[in-house]
């Protein structure tokens, strides 16, 4: 396959945004669990929620700013058109992103009264649904289509309302798409809490049970977001056989291996598992969507930047790859080294 | 929608949502400048000097920083996003052309992110060395990711780094666009302002606590901490604004026409202290003129020509009056906070120790009523570049009113941030009276 410098540059943006998925999704996958947290340990879920997401939430958050502004940089006229159609959900989505994240250090630094830190509590665990929520929901607009005809009607100054800026990204199939998402991020979620758990195996069950309930309605979800979206171009392309359906394929094993090592309590395998399961599912689309940036016809040649601009940014994407990377892996065994090898079985 | 529209106009709208969005985020990412080097300053005392007061310190700075840090991400956040969903015709003019400074930005928030969660929450889990250590390059990758930004808005003032051909930018050159020519003495004036204006307001603070008879080591200490960092800053801020305000008057002669309220070209110009500008009669009334004040400043030559706005055509000026009013605050304030560091530090000095600032009563008083100055002074300040950049977002290339995005009704979204940056302002000073009142009396 001969890649052209904008397609590097844009499996660089989907590499980005895989990482966000695994790493930042996860968070709000936690606080999807503080909202349901449930039983006689709902205290010990939320704590250990809080415990597990306190020193990473922010820099994993800073993957979804490389994507933005990687997306600026490489591919203007695909983020001005994002921004334009997009514009309600994804302000819906920002102000998700600011009161998750505001509620949760207020919650952390409160000296305030216990009604006080639960509001806060509330807050967090509400917005934590409600932007991967959104999120699935934009996708599943740029995936059907609607973005991309949206988008001509503006140019061509034949634009109503609604059917611009509502329509777009409202339909059955964006909100299934939006449902999966959080069903797999909260999946993803549950499944590193149980290692998170070790110490305690009763608290380690609650997670383990939960992972496998959203394991089973990810996977349910996901079905309806295929026969929903079946006539879409995209969508198509996923089920008609192809390197996106292999992938795929290769999605649903990673599903069920994550669930029979729960069931198994191999939690390791199962934290592995769950990550390529939702890596391939993004993939799946990512291939499926090749080359198109914005179904139904705009490439990722056509919306790039010019290729200096491509260059310059992909030497100091490498320039800050040599700092990011080891910081990132002391970050990540200082906090989550010693707890995720401790009592895996 | 109509009905809504008419309310406020889309462009007013659009406008007035990123003014306020970048007026909210500014403050938390000027804190995010000035706060870790308080926190490193005190955590390396305490290395060196094995007192507890200094960690104190340093931990409830770093108490205050997780909150003031976490607000900033997020509405940084919001900011990132708004270029698109705001501003999509510049995006799509100036993405390709800007986005280095933004690419660097997110390199160095990200390594900010990163090593403020090692510091915050790896008191126990990292050695002291590796601890301090992790709170330098906070505070370092604090100065870049800002001094990146302001590249990027230095760019908008000096345009650089393409070509224009047929109404095209094509040519780009992403490192020469970041090379422009405000980039320097904006990104040096900002740098400064973050300090000064983070140190006097700490220094204010615990002044406040010294007055109503808490004289604890913990307020003296951080008096003098606030203090070593602030009042440098405060008084080299206006040889740098002597630097900025050059730049303005050869780069962007409407800006400094505006900002002065000087109406006609003329060699010799006065300075105006105060007055308004009746845009109408094109005249400044009720100013105090100081004589060829404007040409010494501008040029360095008491005798230099300094364009008026006469030499603009009048739809492409500034709003005047707001321009220069801020002008006038800003300078102000400036050079409010520049004086009362001179006092400061030389009671310091003459006095060898801490003790001299804390016991003069009339400086303790001052320092507490300059407490805001210096955050007022940069919400100032950016208004000048702003509006002063008006009407263009690009100067000279692309009309802000080119830029906004076609979507109707934008007072809504305006109103709702709005809301949620209000309710989220009032919670953080809350919380952050919590960690105060809290402080020890000891």
């Amino acid at each position: 396959m001969n890649l052209t410098l904008a397609e590097v540059a844009a499996w660089i943006v989907i590499v980005a945004l895989n990482a966000y998925v695994l790493f930042g999704g996860a968070d709000f996958g936690g606080g999807v669990w503080d909202l349901l947290a449930s039983g006689p340990r709902r205290q010990q879920q939320r704590d250990l929620v809080a415990h597990a997401i306190g020193p990473i939430w922010e820099a994993n958050h800073v993957w979804l700013i490389v994507v933005v502004v990687m997306l600026f940089v490489c591919f203007p006229p695909a983020f001005a058109a994002f921004g334009t159609v997009l514009h309600i959900p994804l302000s819906l989505m920002l102000i998700g992103i600011v009161l998750r994240g505001s509620a949760f250090v207020f919650r952390s630094y409160s000296y305030g009264p216990r009604s006080e830190q639960r509001r806060w509590g509330q807050t967090f665990a509400v917005s934590s649904l409600i932007t991967p929520a959104v999120l699935g929901m934009c996708v599943g607009a740029v995936v059907s289509g609607h973005v991309g005809a949206a988008m001509k009607a503006v140019d061509s100054g034949t634009a109503g309302f609604a059917a611009t800026y509502v329509l777009p990204w409202i339909s059955p199939f964006t909100i299934a798409v939006g449902a999966m998402a959080v069903a797999l991020l909260s999946f993803l979620a549950a499944t590193y809490l149980t290692i998170e758990a070790a110490a305690d195996r009763a608290l380690q069950d609650d997670f383990r049970n939960r992972a496998l309930g959203a394991a089973v309605a990810a996977m349910a979800l996901a079905i309806i977001a295929l026969v929903l979206g079946a006539e879409t171009g995209v969508m198509a392309r996923l089920i008609r056989p192809g390197w996106a359906t292999l992938v795929l394929a290769g999605s649903a094993v990673a599903a069920v291996t994550s669930a029979v090592s729960l069931l198994q309590r191999r939690f390791q395998l199962a934290r592995v598992a769950a990550g390529a399961w939702v890596t391939l599912v993004l993939w799946g689309w990512v291939l499926a969507q090749f080359p198109l940036i914005i179904p139904p016809d705009l490439t990722i040649n056509a919306a790039a930047a010019p290729n200096r601009t491509l260059a310059e940014t992909m030497a100091v994407l490498a320039g800050g790859a040599v700092v990011l990377i080891p910081s990132l892996w002391y970050l990540l065994r200082v906090f989550k080294g010693r707890s995720s090898l401790v009592g895996s079985r | 929608m109509s009905e809504i529209t008419a309310a406020m106009p889309d462009l007013l709208a659009a406008r007035s949502q990123m003014a306020m969005s970048l007026g909210f985020h500014i403050v938390f990412a000027v804190v995010g400048i000035g706060l870790p080097a308080l926190m490193v300053i005190a955590e390396w005392r305490w290395t060196r000097t094995g007192d507890a007061v200094y960690l104190d310190l340093a931990k409830r700075w770093s108490k205050g920083a997780a909150i003031l840090f976490a607000v900033g991400a997020v509405s940084g956040t919001v900011l990132s996003f708004e270029l698109g969903l705001l501003w999509p015709g510049f995006m799509r003019f100036a993405g390709s052309i800007i986005g280095m400074p933004f690419s660097l930005e997110g390199f160095a928030f990200f390594t900010e992110a990163i090593f403020l969660g090692i510091y915050l929450y790896g008191w126990d889990r990292v050695s002291r060395g590796a601890h301090l250590f992790a709170g330098i390059v906070v505070a370092v990758s604090g100065v870049l990711s800002g001094i990146f930004v302001v590249i990027a808005n230095a760019w908008m003032n000096t345009p650089a780094g393409f070509d224009m051909v047929a109404g095209k930018a094509v040519n780009v050159r992403p490192f020469m666009a970041m090379a422009n020519a405000a980039a320097f003495s904006e990104t040096l004036h900002m740098t400064l302002a973050a300090y000064a204006g983070t140190g006097l307001t700490v220094a204010g603070i615990h002044a406040v606590a010294l007055l109503r008879g808490n004289r604890s080591a913990f307020h003296r200490l951080a008096l003098g901490i606030a203090l070593s960092l602030g009042a440098p800053a405060a008084i080299l801020q206006p040889l740098s604004g002597d630097v900025s305000a050059r730049s303005v008057a050869v780069h962007q002669p409407a800006k400094l026409a505006a900002l002065e309220a000087h109406f006609e070209t003329q060699r010799g110009a006065p300075f105006h202290i105060g007055g308004w500008p009746d845009v109408d009669e094109r005249e400044t009334r009720w100013a105090i003129r100081i004589p060829r004040a404007l040409s010494l400043l501008a040029f360095h030559d008491p005798n230099a020509e300094v364009k008026g706005l006469d030499t603009v055509p009048r739809d492409e000026w500034p709003p005047v009056a707001i321009v220069h009013i801020a002008f006038q605050i800003m300078v102000a304030l400036g050079t409010i906070m520049a004086l009362v560091s001179v006092w400061a530090l030389w009671r310091w000095w003459r006095g060898r120790a801490i003790d001299a600032v804390v016991d003069d009563r009339r400086l303790l008083r001052t320092l507490a009523l300059v407490t805001p100055m210096g955050f007022l002074a940069i919400e100032a300040g950016w208004t000048v570049t702003e509006v002063g950049r008006q009407p263009w977002v690009i100067h000279g290339v692309l009309r802000t009113a080119d830029a906004v995005t076609p979507m109707p009704g934008l007072v809504v979204p305006f109103l709702i941030f709005t809301l949620l940056y209000v309710l989220l302002g009032a919670i953080v000073v809350y919380l952050l009276r919590q960690q105060f009142i809290r402080a020890p009396t000891r």
